[in-house]
């Protein structure tokens, strides 16, 4: 199908894009890599006066280090944060998690950055950067804010962004040394997460598990931190038997959805027993 | 809007609606019928190329946000007559029945030995998840992969190398510290 | 004149695993699809499809529409209702068939959500679907009647209120009645064991990869619709038996088509409207579905309630079987959607020796898409439910799978046998196939580690499934579809040519969209005129090139199709043969043929084909009286189906905390008689396990309670990609055909129909000794889960053990 007509503007800057935005009204929509919009217009679902592309703003692109945390560009594809080495040394999770999305042509055209701002309750990075204590830089108007990602996500697919913002970097804190898995549920290859779980701990010499980070995906109308189960890991020897009690407390606080492929029961189960592998595989026991 | 697009090793410069898919630009302005439009959700794979030596899905990119890429087709893997050593494994080892996913299939399994040029045969099922194929159960499809892999290797002729272009390529932490990213 | 070399067995090309020669330009995309033709001129169409599933049309506004950029024109069904006519249905199964009017586009109510409302056809496609947005449409909501069940029910609400009921039809036999067999019920009532079971068949989408795509150009002086469709001459004949338009003034071409399974095995809407379209407006137009629009609106397979009552001894022997379905049909019946059961009737006793059989089905409409033929078109569900049943008893009796069926089933010595159904099958021997698949399977390792695993309570448990199938090919025997009131009969057509250069032109009425006759068909060419493989073009799927023929579907191609060129290449033989002993000066009588060399018995002259076909193109030295022209034609009709058969064994594993199927295993020996290309006969049964544990696993259409699909992408409706399938063990038996002088069977839906039972039947037996007896397809996580939630009284449910 063909997308309803729009205008185009592909600024060079993000400056440029903010003022874009603004000039283009309410009915304008921003697009990343397309990932989940392209669909969207050619179904005609969503049809945007104009579309601010970001994909010539060379500094929405790419990772750097800051102090005790990466930055990574909201632009920056999945491939290329798959391929980075200071993801891959500091957010292991993130790696781990974005491997799992989509497949390699999305993969080298869908953004970190869009996937957040689409904020699919299925959508595997969401969880990762709750789990990961990421703030996400927003960039308006009247300036730039940061707001944490657990405040980011507000609702099904709605976040904290106002329409004339622009999300353009996310800051993840360092988690050298963690070790991490993302444990994706899903029916067959290409659909989405029915329930995925993002684990990711410190564990010391001494095979206690100094801290813990879980995020749940697709268990509420937004990305879920099972906190209970967290807290149940801290302090305790990373053990199978351990794991096993904390997970039980996976599904607390959460908000499970029904839909054919599951029903609110089942996706309760399903984080209690993906908890645990997620967390035993990231804790290598 | 006015767009310049390296197709197949042929520059085309072109006036085409902002909503126009780059697939629908290569099909219908183009005349690069070769490749096909399977789906309406970036599912199916069958629209794949190479745009600045990455595979993507045709039907996902916006023909206006390809001005100044560089595309290559499953019309363009051929040279000098001869076929590119993907296509031959995928005939040799009957990887195709209607063929219509083919295009696509080519181009992904170019793409994923570019990446891993020795994969196992579960890594080929885990690199072609982007592509479907009604036809054929994949099992020839795999196996014209992991022949095609072998060929590659044999042949010494750079085929379809990567190429990185400035778009897709920056330097990021001097970009990211320009503009203060994360501040 | 040269020597004549007799070939060695190696030399024929039958049997060859020869590349295809159509791959050439479908791996470098010099392709022919529908969707690619531009004609001067030419306009496109989009069409509006309804959102609801049942609905009165109060009205519609198409004047923003008509006032839309590029518009040329908008057609709503009551512009069309005169010359639209109703889509044909080819198949009143009984003499009281309810068969609605079927309208291309709806006049005045909407019987599904995608049935068409208006056409809109603009300068181009972007256009007509902006215009086509524009247009607004009053519906009326009339009761949606989606329950299969309750559809058949006295009192429900009518999707076609004229016709007074939803049940289009009841279609039944009996063994006692036909003679075939013994008293079903005095079975049932004298049987020591009863099993009774209840499977339901999934709606399935047959989601070719090539959307449908129809373009028409009525300018010349005939109408020439390039479509993608795997029916060419069906299609040709029906629309002017539709429009009313003189059958020779209709040229249909189907150029490259992207698969089909069934699917495109239709009479469609969308062609109609295209002609229509073209013919009011004397401009080319184009209609390109879109994928959400091909599984909206273009027909389903399967959805079947499938009721069996099972007889037999506490020996394991089968004394009887009674199956009692109900089929949805859909909102409208297409073109052989009312015969679909009908396919499945003569299967459901399988390869056994049932002494007793009766079959009922009812047919019943729903406000759903219309259903038809999917890939095994109503045999597949018989092979499952027969299969999923045999394992039942088996359960039932304490015997292993494969033991019970080896109990019943027809020994080899018994061929040809006549069953319960009233078929003959003429060959087969399920001993041999299934010795082969236990052994290349390693049944009795598996079996020991699935005991094991048992044993140990492990999480993941292990499961095998059992199906020994047969099916009904080579569709068909023409007066066999007379006496079940199919409209048309089952030959097919070939003509032979030889050009001058010694080359060959094969045209054959079936019409290929990836099945590898071009391939095929010259081996046998090959073969038989004893030409290069290479020297043959195989020329189909345009009825001005081919006017004779009844297209590709019921793995029908090589047993009837080919069989066709091969009557048709021996009378090219028989036109040769006095020419050829005129220019050698020899008696007829003393030649013989082989290699493509007519040979003087005794003395070593020759003369090719070859030379006998410039001989005759010049036609300056032929006997007095002789026609200057070797080609030939021929229609071959099948005297009997051909019945494949194989033994299928699939291993799975099923994850017990989650409800996970992944397949590890899976051998089958198929036995499709006569090979004659193992590479594409490999492709085939491939492609076909692909498609039977998609629907065992994976597959469902399904509508919400508006009648809304939600599975209406490839986003949510779930093809299995690389990732998700195994890797396949594929091997044969090869036990010929005695029905045709090829000895092949056919072997395009036996991987489907084989292969969903077995699966389904692993799943089940890993988890059986949880409880689980029966588990609804697609078997997903979740229903797996649930099922052996269910079956474990002290569980609680959600805990993680």
């Amino acid at each position: 199908m063909i997308p309803s007509g729009f205008d185009y503007v592909a600024p060079t800057t993000l400056d440029d894009a903010v003022a874009a935005l603004a000039d283009a009204g309410e009915d304008a929509k921003v697009i990343a890599g397309g990932q989940s919009l392209m669909p969207v217009l050619r179904l005609r679902l969503n049809s945007p006066s104009t579309l601010v592309d970001l994909g010539r703003i060379a500094e929405l692109r790419g990772v750097r280090e800051d102090g005790d945390a990466i930055v990574v560009g909201a632009m920056t594809t999945h491939h290329d944060v798959i391929t980075d080495p200071l993801v891959g040394r500091h957010a292991t999770l993130l790696t781990d998690a974005t491997q799992t999305v989509a497949d390699p042509q999305i993969r080298h055209r869908g953004t970190f950055g869009g996937s957040l701002a689409h904020a699919d309750p299925a959508g595997d990075l969401s969880a990762v950067a709750v789990a990961l204590d990421a703030t996400l830089t927003l960039v308006g108007p009247n300036g730039r804010r940061d707001i944490g990602a657990e405040d980011f996500f507000t609702d099904f697919f709605t976040t904290a962004l106002e329409p004339d913002e622009i999300l353009a970097s996310v800051r993840i804190p360092k988690h050298t040394g963690w070790a991490a898995h993302y444990e994706k549920f899903h029916r067959v290859a290409q659909s989405w997460s029915m329930v995925a779980v993002a684990a990711t701990v410190d564990v010391d010499d001494g095979g206690v598990i100094r801290e813990a980070a879980v995020g749940l995906t697709n268990m509420a109308a937004v990305p879920v931190r099972a906190r209970a189960v967290e807290q149940a890991l801290v302090g305790q020897a990373a053990d199978v038997e351990v794991i096993r009690a904390a997970a039980e407390h996976a599904a607390e606080g959460t908000d499970p959805m029904t839909d054919p492929n599951a029903d609110a029961e089942y996706r309760t189960h399903l984080a209690k027993v993906l908890t645990r592998r997620a967390v035993v595989a990231a804790a290598g026991v | 809007m006015r767009v310049t697009i390296t197709v197949d090793g042929t520059t085309y410069e072109d006036e085409v609606e902002p909503r126009t898919l780059l697939v629908h630009h290569l099909r219908n302005q183009l005349g690069k019928v070769g490749t096909v439009i399977g789906c309406d959700t970036s599912n199916c794979g069958a629209c794949t190329v190479m745009m600045n030596g990455h595979s993507v899905k045709s039907c996902s990119v916006l023909a206006v946000q390809a001005d100044g890429a560089d595309v290559t087709t499953v019309e363009g893997l051929a040279r000098d007559g001869e076929l590119h050593p993907v296509q031959e494994a995928f005939r040799d080892n009957h990887g195709l029945q209607c063929g219509y996913c083919t295009p696509g299939m080519i181009m992904s399994t170019i793409d994923l030995l570019a990446q891993n040029p020795k994969p196992d045969e579960h890594a080929v099922r885990e690199g072609l998840e982007g592509n479907l194929c009604r036809c054929t159960g994949y099992q020839n499809i795999v196996r014209a992969a992991l022949d095609a892999a072998q060929r590659l290797q044999a042949d010494e002729s750079p085929r379809l190398e990567r190429t990185e272009s400035p778009q897709t390529r920056t330097d990021s932490s001097q970009t990211m510290q320009e503009t203060g990213g994360a501040r | 004149m040269t020597a004549t070399v007799e070939p060695s067995a190696a030399e024929h090309e039958v049997g060859k695993a020869r590349i295809r020669k159509e791959d050439d330009h479908l791996i470098t995309g010099r392709t022919k699809w529908t969707d690619n033709l531009v004609l001067p001129g030419m306009l496109h169409i989009g069409i509006l499809r309804s959102p609801m599933a049942h609905a009165r049309i109060a009205g519609i506004d198409a004047e923003t529409a008509r006032s839309m950029p590029g518009v040329v024109a908008v057609y709503t069904g009551a512009d069309l209702a005169e010359e639209q006519g109703s889509l044909p249905n080819a198949w009143a199964i009984t003499e009281d068939m309810k068969a609605p009017q079927a309208p291309s586009l709806a006049v005045d109510t909407v019987r599904f959500a995608g049935d068409a409302v208006a056409m809109v056809v603009a300068r181009t496609a972007a256009e007509a679907q902006d215009a086509t947005d524009a247009i607004d449409v009053d519906y009326e909501d009339l009761p949606v009647v989606l329950d299969l069940a309750d559809a058949a029910s006295d009192g429900s609400d009518l999707v076609h209120p004229d016709l007074g009921t939803n049940v289009s039809a009841v279609w039944t036999f009996d063994s006692a009645e036909a003679g075939t067999g013994t008293d079903v019920e005095d079975e049932i009532r004298n049987a020591e064991v009863v099993i009774e079971r209840t499977f339901r068949q999934q709606r399935l989408i047959p989601a070719f990869m090539e959307p449908r795509s129809v373009v028409v150009d009525p300018t010349g002086t005939q109408i020439t619709m390039w479509s993608a469709t795997q029916v060419p001459h069906i299609l040709k004949l029906m629309l002017a038996m539709t429009l009313g338009i003189p059958e020779h003034k209709l040229r249909v071409i189907a150029p490259d088509v992207g698969g089909g399974f069934g699917g495109k095995l239709q009479v469609c809407p969308e062609e109609v409207l295209a002609l229509l379209a073209a013919r009011r407006l004397g401009k080319p137009v184009k209609y390109t579905e879109t994928r959400s629009e091909s599984m909206q609106a273009a027909h389903h397979g399967r959805d079947q309630i499938q009721k069996l009552t099972l007889a037999a001894r506490r020996d394991g022997t089968v004394t009887g079987l009674k199956v009692e379905l109900l089929a949805d049909m859909g909102a409208y019946l297409r073109l052989v959607t009312s015969g679909i059961p009908i396919l499945g009737a003569f299967m459901f006793n399988g390869i056994y020796k049932f002494p007793a059989y009766h079959f009922a089905c009812t047919n019943v409409f729903t406000n759903k898409a219309p259903t038809d033929a999917y890939r095994g078109a109503g045999r597949p569900e018989a092979t499952f439910a027969i299969e999923r049943i045999m394992d039942e008893l088996a359960t039932e009796l304490d015997m292993d799978p494969l033991e019970v069926r080896a109990k019943n089933w027809i020994a080899h010595e018994e061929f040809p046998f006549d069953t319960v159904a009233g078929l003959t099958y003429d060959s087969g021997n399920y001993e041999a196939a299934t010795a082969k698949a236990k052994e290349l399977f390693d049944y009795d390792g598996l079996r020991r580690e699935q005991a094991e695993r048992r044993e140990r309570g492990d999480t993941v448990q292990l499961g095998i499934g059992v199906s020994t199938f047969t099916e009904m090919c080579g569709l068909a025997p023409s007066r066999v579809l007379g006496s079940l009131s199919y409209g048309a009969g089952g030959w097919e057509h070939a003509s032979v040519r030889m050009l001058p250069t010694g080359k060959v032109e094969v045209v054959t009425g079936s019409s290929a969209h990836g099945q590898g006759h071009e391939t095929a068909f010259s081996q046998i060419v090959a073969d038989r005129l004893g030409v290069p493989f290479e020297d043959v073009e195989v020329l189909h799927g345009d009825t001005q090139t081919s006017p004779r023929g009844l297209d590709t579907y019921g793995s029908r191609s090589l047993s009837v199709g080919g069989m066709a060129i091969v009557k048709a290449a021996d009378r090219v033989i028989d036109k040769a043969r006095p020419l050829a002993a005129h220019l050698m000066e020899a008696s007829e009588d003393d030649l013989e043929f082989t290699g493509g060399q007519f040979t003087v018995k005794g003395t070593g002259a020759s003369v090719g084909i070859a030379d006998v076909a410039l001989a005759v193109f010049a036609a300056h030295n032929l006997p007095d009286g002789a026609e200057p022209n070797l080609d030939s034609e021929a229609t071959y009709d099948p005297d009997n189906f051909s019945f494949p058969h194989g033994t299928h064994l699939c291993a799975v594993e099923v994850d017990t905390e989650t409800g996970f199927v992944t397949v590890r295993k899976y051998v089958c020996v198929d036995d499709i008689g006569t090979v004659v290309n193992p590479l594409i006969v490999e492709g085939q049964v491939h492609g076909g396990l692909a498609q039977g544990i998609a629907q065992a696993l994976y597959e469902d259409a399904i509508y919400d309670e508006s009648g809304t699909l939600l599975t209406g992408s490839f986003a949510e409706y779930l093809v299995p990609g690389a990732p998700d399938l195994p890797h396949f063990t594929t091997d044969r038996t090869e036990t010929p055909a005695t029905g045709n002088a090829l000895g092949v069977k056919g072997v395009g839906e036996a991987g489907t129909i084989a292969s969903t039972p077995a699966v389904v039947n692993s799943v089940i037996d890993a988890v059986r000794h949880l409880g689980v007896r029966d588990v609804e397809m697609p078997c997903s996580p979740m229903r797996v889960w649930k099922a052996i939630q269910a079956g474990q009284p002290t569980s609680t449910q959600g805990d993680v053990r």
